[in-house]
């Protein structure tokens, strides 16, 4: 076990310099964190560290910077008002705030919202996405560092149900997919400038997933899922590496560890790409391990997935063979995170958070927290704490 | 003195006018036009650079292309004081969607600054820009929260003074104001709270609210024309089915795209005899439903045409709701068109500016529809308005008087 957390660690290390939770789910949006062993398996009135009210409605997850925890939320009539909230991880308080105006259209579905997709940080900037496809760069101090507005550059990328993909910032680029039924494409944007590095139209269709990273080689690639399968990209100039052309859902993301890619695609289907690119190949394919909303998640050997019944699998990563399954108290919008303590946290639509001890034979809920308020959004880790967002407060659970 | 929309309530504002932190309501149009100089004058005191900075932020072109000039000219406008409030504010008018949000960015730091400085906020002139309705909406209400952050009580002393302002955000603060002053009223005296409940409709032009009056309104045995207060375009001329198999229909140039002909017939989908059919909506939301004159149909496509008779020449909005594929040409031109089917569809999800002939103006709507056959993909649909950019109805003078509103429904 720990030569596989050794293993992860130095992956993780290769493509993230600090242990911050920059952009949804994490590292390389995995929804695992190396370290934070000392995160608290119990959530209760006694962890919880603090939490504020705030502004408006978001899904999106918070990200953590050091000491400051980054927050996005949309208030208003037509959610046309945009917030972006840096609070001290310390004690909740605010640092800062800044708003904007939408420019472009703000409607959605009504179970989510313009503040959907999580923002993503470089450890320097912070970068918002909005479902309205405003795009806001501010540094840490929340000094603006460039903006754009997509839908007025692109005037039919959107979605009337909503957008929701999280960009991912790699080596210089905000790597946004902003895929559609319309105008569907994806770019990769200066972090420096806020200009564009590329753009590439993508297939047309609604797509709420958002790029995961992964090392090949001495190569960082991001890949891009879409119904038309995984498309593997060189972040800095679009390029593509590799492309798995077996179709993929367009709400579960994909995760990627240890060189392999685990696909919502026909089920769950791990692939493995080539170091030199090219199309990857299949390792194994299981129909019957298809995750609901919620993203897979890698922990060491392996793969968990929640249905759409709200059932937790347990699989051997390497097989796809489950090893136990469990139900819990869903339904989900959230995807489960951990980090090298054994134990899996998520949250349900209704609130309710659990702590699932993934070490025995089967899995276990080991601790639970009615939260009463509506959590469509996924927890972050970081600093040996855990951070959830629900439509009215943000909370900090720690020992 | 009263000034621009405040005259509409002017009853509420005698008591405004004692408003004194402001000192705006007794002052006159020309003290107004005085306090502006003042701040242009303030303006002309700020250095050299700084009207070279605000013009780098409004130089911010598509594609992020400006950020990088706009950025460093941000961080030498953010080290101003106060005097900078107004000419940022004042900047707004002529900026970009973008660059106005890179000028608020830079007015909330300032303000932060000088507060946590234990300066004040330059309450007069962020007053009499709120008060000036011929700004920027978003800066006017921007600006109104400023003033609220200092000032809570006095800010909402200005509140009934937006009944019919062109910011249709600080209007519905008013409207919100009249709502809850027609509730106080309902138990009391009903002619009361309809009074002020129909003064809240006239105003209203948010979704939410109009619903909320119309229900009350209903509620007190008062008619409420819907369709005529949005302006929906409810007379139209419709003509399908042509054939969208496999989504092609939506680009295909079909005989109404050339010629609007309306005693014409042509080939439709697979042998149809198409030709062009009259259509009035019975929908209190204006919905044109193409399922009714044509029957439930996928894999189609539909045109509605109309006339619209304009008073007066010029601008307008062009507002659409439909969860089809559609295209819309005004005057011939195609001003828009989109090709998403069944992700939704609301009142005015689409605003699409345009500019009025005085006369006749033809507005001519492609509706497709997929072969998806869930329930929620068999609405064939749009509504359509045309108002001005505060939502306020412009209605064509070949509006016909006698549509019958039909009790509330679901949209």
């Amino acid at each position: 076990m720990k030569t596989n957390f050794f293993l992860l660690a130095g992956i993780f290390l290769s493509l993230s310099a600090q242990a911050d939770w920059l952009n949804f789910r994490g590292p390389n949006g995995s929804g695992f964190i190396e370290g934070n062993k000392n995160l608290s398996t119990e959530l209760s009135e006694k962890t919880t560290a603090w939490s504020v009210d705030l502004p408006g409605r978001g899904l999106g997850s918070p990200i953590v910077i050091g000491d400051k925890v980054i927050v996005t939320a949309a208030s208003g009539p037509d959610q046309k008002e945009l917030h972006v909230i840096c609070y001290s991880a310390a004690d909740g308080s605010k640092i800062w705030e800044r708003k904007a105006w939408a420019t472009g259209r703000t409607m959605t579905n009504k179970k989510t919202n313009v503040a959907a997709p999580t923002p993503a940080s470089d450890g320097t900037h912070v970068y918002a996405l909005f479902s309205s496809n405003d795009l806001l760069a501010f540094d840490l101090d929340g000094n603006p560092k460039w903006m754009r507005g997509l839908m007025l550059d692109y005037p039919n990328a959107s979605n009337s149900l909503g957008m929701a993909s999280s960009p991912i910032a790699v080596d210089g680029t905000l790597v946004s997919q902003i895929e559609n039924d319309s105008q569907s494409l994806a770019l990769g944007i200066d972090t420096a400038t806020g200009t564009n590095k590329w753009k590439m139209d993508r297939h047309k269709g609604s797509n709420w997933t958002s790029p995961t990273t992964l090392k090949l080689g001495d190569q960082t690639i991001v890949a891009l899922q879409s119904n038309k399968g995984i498309h593997g990209l060189v972040p800095s100039t679009g390029s593509q590496f590799f492309h798995f052309n077996k179709g993929a859902s367009g709400t579960p993301s994909s995760v990627a560890s240890g060189g392999k890619i685990y696909v919502p695609s026909n089920g769950l289907t791990a692939i493995v790409p080539d170091e030199k690119g090219g199309d990857p190949a299949v390792l194994w394919n299981e129909s019957a391990q298809g995750p609901g909303t919620a993203s897979p998640i890698f922990i060491d050997g392996k793969i968990y997935t929640i249905n759409r019944a709200g059932v937790l699998t347990a699989a051997n990563a390497e097989t796809g063979d489950r090893i136990w399954r469990i139900r819990l108290k869903g339904p989900f919008s959230s995807s489960p995170v951990a980090a090298e303590n054994g134990h899996l946290y998520i949250f349900s639509e209704k609130g309710i958070g659990q702590v699932i001890d993934i070490t025995g034979a089967e899995g276990k809920v080991v601790s639970e927290i009615e939260l009463n308020d509506t959590i469509l959004a996924t927890p972050s880790i970081s600093g040996d704490a855990l951070y959830i967002r629900s439509d009215k407060k943000l909370w900090k659970f720690a020992k | 003195m009263l000034f621009g929309n405040q005259r509409a309530r002017k009853g509420e504002l005698s008591s405004p006018a004692r408003f004194v932190s402001f000192a705006l309501m007794k002052r006159t149009a020309s003290t107004i036009v005085a306090i502006l100089f003042s701040a242009s004058a303030s303006f002309a005191e700020l250095p050299d650079s700084f009207a070279d900075n605000i013009a780098a932020i409004q130089a911010i072109g598509s594609e992020g292309a400006g950020n990088k000039e706009a950025t460093t000219a941000w961080q030498a406008i953010a080290k101003a004081d106060g005097e900078a409030i107004l000419p940022l504010l004042q900047a707004m008018e002529a900026a970009s969607p973008v660059s106005k949000n890179m000028l608020r960015s830079a007015v909330e730091v300032i303000s932060e600054n000088e507060l946590a400085a234990g300066k004040k906020l330059p309450v007069d002139s962020l007053g009499t820009f709120v008060l000036n309705t011929s700004g920027s909406p978003q800066a006017r209400r921007f600006a109104f929260d400023l003033l609220s952050q200092v000032d809570s009580a006095g800010a909402r002393k200005l509140v009934p003074g937006f009944i019919n302002d062109p910011a249709v955000s600080l209007r519905r603060e008013a409207v919100t104001g009249v709502m809850i002053a027609g509730k106080a009223q309902l138990e009391k005296d009903k002619d009361a709270a309809a009074k002020l409940y129909r003064e809240a409709l006239n105003a209203a032009r948010d979704v939410d609210q109009i619903d909320e009056i119309t229900k009350t309104l209903r509620e007190l045995g008062q008619e409420v024309n819907l369709p005529k207060h949005f302006g929906f375009l409810m007379d139209w001329k419709l003509i399908g089915p042509f054939d969208n198999s496999e989504r092609a229909g939506y680009d295909t140039v079909f005989p109404p795209e050339n010629e609007i002909k309306l005693d014409a017939t042509y080939d439709g989908k697979g042998t149809a005899k198409v030709k062009w059919v009259a259509f009035t909506s019975a929908d209190e939301y204006g919905m044109i439903d193409f399922n009714k004159p044509f029957t439930s149909m996928k894999e189609v496509v539909g045109y509605a045409h109309t006339e619209f008779e304009a008073a007066e020449a010029g601008p307008a909005e062009l507002r659409l709701g439909c969860k089809n594929a559609w295209k819309i040409w005004f005057n011939g031109e195609l001003i828009f068109a989109r090709d998403e089917y069944h992700r939704g569809a609301r009142i005015d999800q689409y605003i699409l500016p345009i500019r009025l002939s005085k006369g006749t103006n033809t507005i001519l709507v492609k509706a497709c529809q997929n072969e998806t056959d869930e329930s929620w993909t068999v609405q064939w649909e749009f509504q359509l308005r045309i108002c001005d950019s505060t939502g306020t109805a412009i209605l064509a003078t070949n509006r016909k008087k006698a549509v019958v509103a039909p009790p509330a429904k679901k949209k």
